[in-house]
């Protein structure tokens, strides 16, 4: 946890909306090799701080973000920092899947796009199908490119939200219970495309699942009624938590 | 345990006689409220097959008029056209000077003896429009079918009752006279009225056309979906996407609610005051008309627009912004697609609104008698409803099947206009 630069950085961030205050002065240090899992209760504030990373809060009409985040260092609520292209290098992927209703391959190749990221076809080809393949969708999708995004199965969908954010080459996925919404065998294959993904994206998980937060993960942070209780390596957060709270969590005392 | 200090209550007896009478009225209640449902279908059903039915029975015959035979000579010298001016350049305009009318006269009166004063008084353009479609004719002798007055065509249609006194009778004896006479002779015949729909309005029921109002609603509905449909869209995304909630926002909601509801012809008198007396714009044009139009259809179109966009669901939204899409890429790029059929139906819903609206529009001139079809967005015009009000105003017998069966082709634009929304609204769901 002793980085030099750590990927993404938050100080003493506050958020509030209207009168409620969500989440209360987190600091935390997000490593670039790492998956990170936040855990807690729900309603504890986890996929807000997670939504604090893209700013997808600003969207949100009275919620307000005080505090700083940084990424590689620079202040993301800078006046210098296009909200576009950080959503761009902090890709999202959300709790229920959402393709857009369009082509599967128009799914993919949208972000690509309105960021001009390829010139001509055959690039935008190749790009699509490596971030498909990256997403582990290829083989079962190369033939229906063209077929909607919202004919596939809900892990299918999932997978194909994930090669979407994959395509515009972030550096950071921030995953919001990607796998709430679906079965045991399209939430192993989510899983296992996540310990693939490892080293090349820094990823940061919000999931209320702690056997998935236990497998997918090496740092973990347990948010409790806004606070961030206890960040650590996941292996001990799991067997020797320091905070009391922490383990009447995890072994499931409350929550 | 508290089961003890209460008594115990007595098991349902669920076949008792008073149950099963209740069951049974739960029956009736539910029979009769079916019933009623039906009725109130079936009579509203018999409404509207009363009104198409007695509106087709009048109507028919407007498509349909009578016409009389007439042997012409064109003699190029008692016209006073030279054959060769007539075929150079300038041609037009010479036979456009010729009397066509006195030769019709000529004509009739040699022909038809007493029943010479059927035809007519537009009669002679048909004239005319022989010799502008070919000038081989000058010169020769051609039998033309042309049309007569609307008392004779309403007698070869059987629409009077010739046992009837004549002062009640609304047509002279005369005339019966003259109808039978040609009729005897096999000069006479009844077939489809092609002035009822390449026509301006008249006042001689016979040469009125409904093309021109037709015209001048396409015209009027062009300025108004022109105007009403980018405003309406822009106004209601910046309403839903951009502006956010506040005490100003809730006011603007409001008054676009109260808008749709204020009485179409406020709307004209709007029209009036500003497009007329302020911008000094034409009277009795279709540019006007559609403005105004525009001004009562574009509350429609912005509350059926914010309900579309609102239908949209955050998560497309969400999905565009994380991956980096502006606020403008996310409207133009997912959230407009999805709610445009949304968006066209209410669109449709206003444009059939304002192709059958007459109040506004007499406000701001467009019930002059406009005896041609108008030629562009500033010339005077009338439209379908407008015409329709006009005619069933006018005191000849004549008007009343042309008013039916301008009532038929207004129907008919409407069902075709819906028709194109329905379709339009499938493809499009279905696309997404």
């Amino acid at each position: 946890m002793t980085e030099p630069c750590p990927k993404l950085s938050a100080r003493n961030l506050n958020v509030f909306y209207g009168a409620k205050q969500a989440i209360k002065n987190v600091s935390i240090d997000i490593s670039r090799e790492h998956v990170t899992a936040l855990i807690g209760p729900s309603g504890c504030g986890k996929s807000t701080f997670l939504r604090c990373f893209n700013r997808m809060n600003d969207t949100i009409e009275n919620a307000r973000v005080t505090g700083e985040i940084r990424l590689d260092g620079r202040d993301i609520h800078a006046a210098d920092m296009d909200v576009v292209q950080l959503r761009a290098r902090v890709g999202m992927v959300f709790q229920k899947p959402n393709p857009f209703p369009k082509s599967i391959y128009e799914n993919v190749a949208y972000g690509p796009r309105i960021h001009g990221l390829a010139s001509g076809r055959a690039e935008m080809d190749r790009l699509v199908e490596d971030a498909l393949r990256r997403a582990g969708l290829w083989d079962e999708v190369r033939d229906r490119l063209a077929d909607s995004g919202t004919t596939l199965s809900g892990g299918q969908q999932q997978r194909l939200c994930i090669a979407r954010a994959i395509a515009v080459d972030p550096e950071v996925i921030l995953m919001d219970e990607p796998c709430s919404a679906l079965d045991p065998v399209a939430t192993a294959k989510i899983e296992e495309l996540i310990d693939d993904l490892r080293g090349r994206y820094a990823i940061v998980i919000v999931t209320h699942n702690m056997q998935q937060a236990a497998r997918v993960s090496q740092r973990t942070a347990f948010f409790h009624m806004g606070a961030m209780i206890e960040y650590g390596e996941t292996s001990t957060l799991f067997t020797n938590p320091v905070q009391a709270r922490t383990k009447d969590y995890i072994t499931g005392r409350y929550g | 345990m508290t089961a003890t200090s209460a008594p115990r209550r007595a098991p349902t007896d669920w076949t008792a006689p008073a149950m099963q009478a209740r069951v049974a009225v739960r029956y009736r209640r539910e029979r009769l409220f079916r019933l009623a449902g039906l009725g109130a279908l079936c009579l509203a059903g018999l409404f509207l097959a009363f009104l198409l039915f007695t509106i087709v029975r009048t109507g028919w015959s407007g498509f349909r008029h009578s016409e009389v035979a007439v042997s012409v000579v064109f003699d190029a010298q008692a016209l006073g056209i030279d054959p060769a001016v007539a075929r150079g350049p300038g041609g037009v305009e010479a036979i456009r000077r010729a009397d066509f009318n006195a030769l019709m006269q000529r004509s009739a009166a040699a022909q038809l003896g007493p029943a010479a004063d059927v035809v007519s008084e537009g009669a002679w353009l048909d004239l005319r429009a022989a010799v502008l479609a070919d000038r081989g004719v000058l010169g020769q002798t051609r039998t033309l079918w042309v049309p007569v007055r609307s008392n004779i065509d309403l007698l070869a249609k059987g629409k009077f009752d010739e046992n009837e006194a004549e002062v009640t009778r609304g047509v002279s004896n005369e005339d019966i006279a003259d109808y039978h006479y040609l009729e005897a002779r096999g000069l006479i015949r009844t077939d489809f009225n092609e002035i009822f729909v390449s026509a301006a309005n008249s006042t001689d029921p016979e040469l009125a056309g409904i093309w021109g109002a037709a015209l001048g609603s396409l015209l009027t509905l062009l300025v108004t979906i022109g105007a009403a449909f980018p405003v309406g869209v822009l106004a209601a995304v910046w309403l839903e996407e951009f502006a956010g909630r506040s005490r100003w926002t809730d006011f603007v909601e409001v008054s676009i609610s109260n808008l749709a509801a204020v009485p179409s012809i406020i709307f004209g008198l709007l029209g009036l005051a500003v497009f007329l007396n302020f911008f000094n714009m034409p009277r009795s044009a279709p540019i006007v008309g559609g403005l105004t139009l525009a001004l009562m259809t574009l509350p429609v179109i912005v509350i059926t627009a914010r309900a579309a966009i609102r239908a949209v669901p955050g998560s497309v939204r969400d999905a565009a912004l994380g991956i980096g899409a502006s606020p403008f890429q996310v409207v133009v790029h997912h959230v407009l697609p999805l709610a445009l059929p949304g968006i066209m139906t209410g669109t449709i819903i206003g444009m059939a609104r304002a192709l059958g609206e007459t109040a506004p529009l007499l406000l701001i001139g467009m019930r002059a008698f406009v005896a041609d079809a108008p030629k562009g967005l500033t010339s005077s015009a009338t439209v379908l409803p407008v015409q329709i009000f006009l005619w069933s105003d006018d005191a000849q017998r004549g008007f009343v099947e042309k008013t039916s069966a301008a009532i038929m082709v207004l129907l008919v634009i409407l069902l075709l206009m819906s028709s194109v929304a329905i379709y339009l609204r499938n493809r499009f769901e279905n696309r997404a």
